[in-house]
This record gives structure tokens, C-alpha cells and sequence, in this order.
């Protein structure tokens, strides 16, 4: 009941940092030079002016800033000044799902084989395993994933044609393998790490080595009574994870071929189209601040000395 | 343990490290060939080699590790390309420490209703996925590659405010500061000669690892093509036109990765062992 209150009371107060973010990014974005409708081809300032007018561009800032958050309050992200005949609301509908299954694949992933590995890595402290794991999770680190995609494209894909190399088939799977596995890497190395630093820590506390000294066997040590406090590191980078990830994605989502929304920030910016770039914001934004409210919520279910104070 | 024997046994236990000496060697080594290297070469980063187009490795030329599709010398713009991602790392990590350690010394000192207020700012800033920051910043700084380092400098002391705020909490309540604010010391006064000399440990340790990833930001901007403009080159830049002709010329992929996978895992085992020596509590 607390927590459920606690959960609440957070959504309600991430409204006006969202509301800040909405109004900083639509400011921003009005700031920079050129508009939506400049071409390669000068149009016609007739031309101009009436897309202006069609897109009440022609009015003040102040109106038009109205107007999208009358918008917003039922939903409507506005049309797309580039993709003509589209809504962002379609766009992003339309990109979403693949973008989503891609991210979510790829951080639980990581989750799941960091926590594994650092694991391991811990129980295995000083010995070769602890250095080989942690030496893999310094090149994880350290290869971005714009190099390993393409080199795991050109290993998988084009010597050995066990995997397509880039291309979205409808969602066969074995199009995600790829992308998942190199946009999953870098939090995977670094969940490895915090999992392997604080697992250390909690195997070097007297009630666990009371556990050891009871020979309690060591699974049973690990996952019903370290596990638990060694998690909370971890939890508390799970929003700086999905911002990882969302990074990543853009890139990932260009070479492989996936048609999710990542390229819809760098060209809705490129292109200055407006409602485009607030929407994909709003999206991002809205992901990485339910991250940390759900990050915040699973240290407190972890650590049952964290009070949830709203 | 007094402050002078903190950096020493710091400084001991860093000396004990074999990865460390190796990564900092390696720092030291690509940041003198960055600087050195061109001037050992006959070729320019720009100059256009027709003779010698997407030429692999050899010795028996000029190019030492080849050229790419316009024949241009992969040696000397790859290292040009690490002194420009440097030079960005180096930069942004200042500007980030700037901003980070006085905005976060001043939050934890003085605390309270402007402590609240402070971490506010951090919070929503935050919340904005910082990629669309830095591509708005491009975009409205057109490419001039300096400002972008100021940007990517200016929106990553994020973490760094909060880490210096955290540290400063617990110093707000030593006696120093007591005996500091009796003998009348302002609170500008205090924090500055007081507050910020004290976390120094954990701001080094994370200012090494603030490095590589701005390093590794920039090259993504510039694979994105919103870094570096032609006909200059930075390891992203050089990354991307590799990843395109991966299968006919893999070593215009191999050769910059390589620099920059090897930049990054030194400045992230350094940080690492910074962060065991100067661990207070280890000793």
C-alpha cells in the first residue's frame, strides 16, 4: 500500500519535469536557424508562407506553444512537417514496437548476464575466471557498438551465413540476434562490473561468512542471501542502462536496418521538424524518468533500510 | 591517514598495478604518437594519393597502414583523428569538472531549500535524453567542432555534480569547516578553499572515465555525421567510412577500432585503479 502510494505520488511529480522538458525542447528547437520547409530547391515565398499557414507556423510562439500542449492534453502529437501525410503519433506508432523489443531484448539481456557474470566472477575472486570475465568486460566497454555490429555482421552474416546481416523481414527473429547482441554489450560489461564490486563486498560481510562457517551450501549463500543486497547497485544504474541502450539504438537501428523510431531524432533535428523531434523527446524522456521511479522502487523492495519518502 | 600520505600510499599502490602502469604507458604512447606522428610521415592528412587508392598495410610504401578510397595516408589520419578525439576528451572533461564540482560543492555545502532546488535542475536536465542535446547544439552551433566540445562538456557534469554534492554532505559537518565558518570564512570562501580540495579522490578517479566516454560520444556523433567535418578526420569519422568498406579494405575498420579500443580500455583501467588506490578504505 505504501509503495503503491509512494509509486503514485512519484508520477504525479514527474509531470512538471516532464512539462519542463516539453517546454525547454520546444523553445530549443525554434532557436535554430532555418525551418522545416528549407530545401535544396528555394521554394516560392508564396509557398512557404502558405505551409506556414497550413502548419500555424505563421503565428506567434506563444499560440503555437499553446496549441501543441492542447494538443498534448488529448494525446495528439501534431502532424509530421516532413513526413507529409503522417501524424507523429502514427510515426511513432509505427516505429515503437520494433524499437521496444529491441531495447527491451537488449536490457535484459544485459541484466541477466551481467548479473551472471559478475557473479561468477566474484565467487571466483583473484582466479583466472575473475580475470578473463573482467578483462571481457573492459573490451565490452571499450568496443562501441558501431564497430562490433558491423564486424559481427561481416563474421555471422557474411563468412559463416548463419545470420542475416542487416534488414527487417517481417520480425523474424533471427534479424534481432545481431543487433540485440551488440547493443546489449556495453551495460552488460558494466552490470558485470558493479555486480562483480559489490558482490565482493557483501561476500566479504560477517553474516555471510557466519553462513559459510554454518556450511550453508553456497548456492544456497549466494542467491537466498547475497544476491539480494549485492543488487542494489545495479538497480539504482538501471536508468543510465536505458539511456545507454535508447543511445545506442540510434545507431544500431541504421546499420542493421530496423525500422524502429532511433532515426527519427537525428532527422527530425536535422530536418527541424518540430512536432517530430518534441515527440520522440516526450517518448525518451517519459522512458528514462519511469526508469529511475521504477529503479528507486526496486532498491527500496532490495534494501528494506530505504524508506520511499515522496 | 594525514593528506600527504594518502597520495603517497595512493601513488604505491598505483605503482603496484601492472594494468594501470601498462594503460597509462599506453595513454602516454598514443597521446606522443598523436602529436609526433604526422611529422614522421611524408603524408598529409588531407593530401590525395591517386597513385595509391585503399593501398593495404605495407612498408614498401609510404603508407605505412595504408589509405583509404581517395588514397589518403591511413597512418597520419588516424593520428590526427586521436589527437582531434583527445583534445575533445581532454576538453569536455574539463569543462564537466568546472561546472560539476562547483555546482555540486555549492548543493551538498549548503544544502537545504537551495540544495533542493539544485538537484530539481539536475533531475530534469536528466530526464532529456542528452544525444538530442548535443544534436540540437550542432545544429545550432553549425560544426564548429570547438563549441560541440564545449557543449558535450557543459551537459556531462551531471553525474559529476551529484558524486562532488554526496561528498560535500559529509564534509559540511567536519570540524574544519566549524573552525573554518567561526573564523568568519564566507560561504564562496569555503567552499573553494575548503570543500573542493577534499573530493578531489573521487573526482579524479571519475574524470578518467569521464574521458574515454566523451571520446566515445564524439566518435559516435561523428559516425552519426554530426561531428567532424571532411576533410578532417577524428576516430569516428574514420570508424564509419571503415564500417562501409569493411569487406573489401577490413583495415580501414581494424586501424582506427583498434586506437580507439585500445584508448578506451587504458583510460578505463586507469580509472579503475584510481579508484582502488585511492580507496580509503582499502589499506
Amino acid at each position: 500500500m505504501h509503495t503503491i502510494r509512494y509509486f503514485l505520488g512519484r508520477l504525479c511529480g514527474a509531470v512538471p519535469t516532464l512539462f519542463a522538458i516539453i517546454t525547454i525542447t520546444f523553445f530549443l528547437v525554434r532557436v535554430a536557424p532555418g525551418g522545416p520547409f528549407d530545401q535544396e530547391q528555394t521554394l516560392p515565398p508564396e509557398v512557404v508562407a502558405n505551409l506556414n499557414a497550413a502548419y500555424g507556423l505563421d503565428q506567434p510562439v506563444w499560440i503555437q506553444y499553446a496549441r501543441y500542449l492542447r494538443g498534448l492534453a488529448h494525446f495528439d502529437f501534431g502532424p509530421s512537417f516532413r513526413y507529409k501525410d503522417f501524424t507523429v503519433t502514427e510515426l511513432i506508432a509505427q516505429g515503437l514496437p520494433v524499437s521496444f523489443t529491441l531495447g527491451a531484448l537488449a536490457i535484459s539481456l544485459a541484466l541477466v548476464g551481467g548479473v551472471a557474470i559478475g557473479t561468477f566472477a566474484a565467487l571466483r575472486h583473484r582466479r583466472a575466471a575473475d580475470h578473463v570475465s573482467m578483462v571481457i568486460a573492459a573490451v565490452g566497454i571499450a568496443i562501441p557498438s558501431f564497430v562490433l555490429l558491423p564486424a559481427l555482421g561481416l563474421f555471422f552474416g557474411i563468412y559463416l551465413h548463419w545470420l542475416p546481416v542487416a534488414g527487417w523481414d517481417e520480425g523474424s527473429v533471427a534479424d534481432l540476434v545481431l543487433p540485440v547482441i551488440a547493443l546489449c554489450l556495453p551495460p552488460l560489461a558494466y552490470i558485470s562490473r558493479l555486480t562483480r564490486g559489490s558482490m565482493l563486498e557483501v561476500l566479504g560481510s560477517p553474516y555471510i561468512r557466519t553462513a559459510m562457517a554454518k556450511g550453508l551450501p553456497l548456492g544456497t549463500i549466494v542467491f537466498r542471501h547475497a544476491l539480494r543486497p549485492a543488487l542494489v547497485p545495479v538497480a539504482s544504474y538501471l536508468a543510465p542502462a536505458v539511456a545507454m541502450v535508447m543511445t545506442g539504438s540510434l545507431v544500431v537501428e541504421t546499420i542493421a536496418g530496423l525500422p524502429g523510431i532511433g532515426r527519427y531524432l537525428v532527422q527530425g533535428a536535422l530536418n527541424r521538424d518540430y512536432t517530430l523531434v518534441l515527440g520522440m523527446v516526450i517518448v525518451y524522456s517519459s522512458l528514462l524518468i519511469f526508469m529511475g521511479l521504477v529503479a528507486d522502487i526496486l532498491i527500496a523492495i532490495l534494501d528494506p533500510r530505504v524508506r520511499l519518502e515522496a | 591517514m594525514s593528506e600527504h600520505g594518502l597520495w603517497r600510499t595512493a601513488l604505491r599502490r598505483l605503482c603496484a598495478n601492472p594494468a594501470a602502469l601498462i594503460a597509462l604507458a599506453a595513454i602516454l604512447g598514443l597521446t606522443a604518437l598523436a602529436i609526433l606522428g604526422p611529422t614522421l610521415n611524408p603524408n598529409r592528412y588531407d593530401t590525395l594519393d591517386w597513385a595509391n587508392i585503399a593501398m593495404p598495410p605495407g612498408l614498401r610504401h609510404a603508407h605505412w597502414l595504408g589509405t583509404d578510397r581517395l588514397g589518403r595516408d591511413l597512418f597520419v589520419r588516424t593520428m590526427q583523428g586521436t589527437r582531434l578525439s583527445l583534445a575533445i576528451g581532454l576538453i569536455a572533461t574539463a569543462v564537466s569538472l568546472a561546472v560539476g564540482i562547483a555546482y555540486g560543492a555549492a548543493a551538498g555545502y549548503l544544502g537545504g531549500r537551495v540544495d533542493h532546488l539544485m538537484m530539481r535542475v539536475i533531475e530534469i536536465l536528466s530526464g532529456l535524453p542528452l544525444i538530442f542535446f548535443v544534436i540540437f547544439l550542432t545544429v545550432v552551433f553549425g560544426r564548429n567542432i570547438y563549441l560541440l566540445f564545449l557543449a558535450i562538456g557543459a551537459i556531462s557534469w551531471l553525474n559529476m555534480a551529484r558524486i562532488v554534492r554526496g561528498q560535500a554532505m559529509v564534509i559540511r559537518g567536519r570540524e574544519f569547516i566549524e573552525a573554518a565558518i567561526a573564523s568568519g570564512a564566507g560561504s564562496a570562501r569555503i567552499i573553494f578553499r575548503h570543500v573542493v580540495p577534499n573530493v578531489v579522490g573521487p573526482v579524479i578517479d571519475y574524470a578518467t572515465l569521464t574521458v574515454p566516454q566523451i571520446i566515445l560520444f564524439e566518435s559516435f556523433l561523428s559516425f552519426l555525421g554530426l561531428g567532424v567535418q571532411e576533410p578532417r578526420a577524428s576516430l569516428g569519422t574514420l570508424i564509419a567510412q571503415g564500417a562501409a568498406e569493411m569487406e573489401s579494405a577490413p583495415w580501414m575498420l581494424l586501424v582506427p577500432g583498434t586506437v580507439l579500443a585500445v584508448l578506451l580500455i587504458s583510460f578505463n583501467l586507469l580509472g579503475d585503479a584510481l579508484r582502488d588506490s585511492l580507496d580509503v578504505k582499502k589499506s
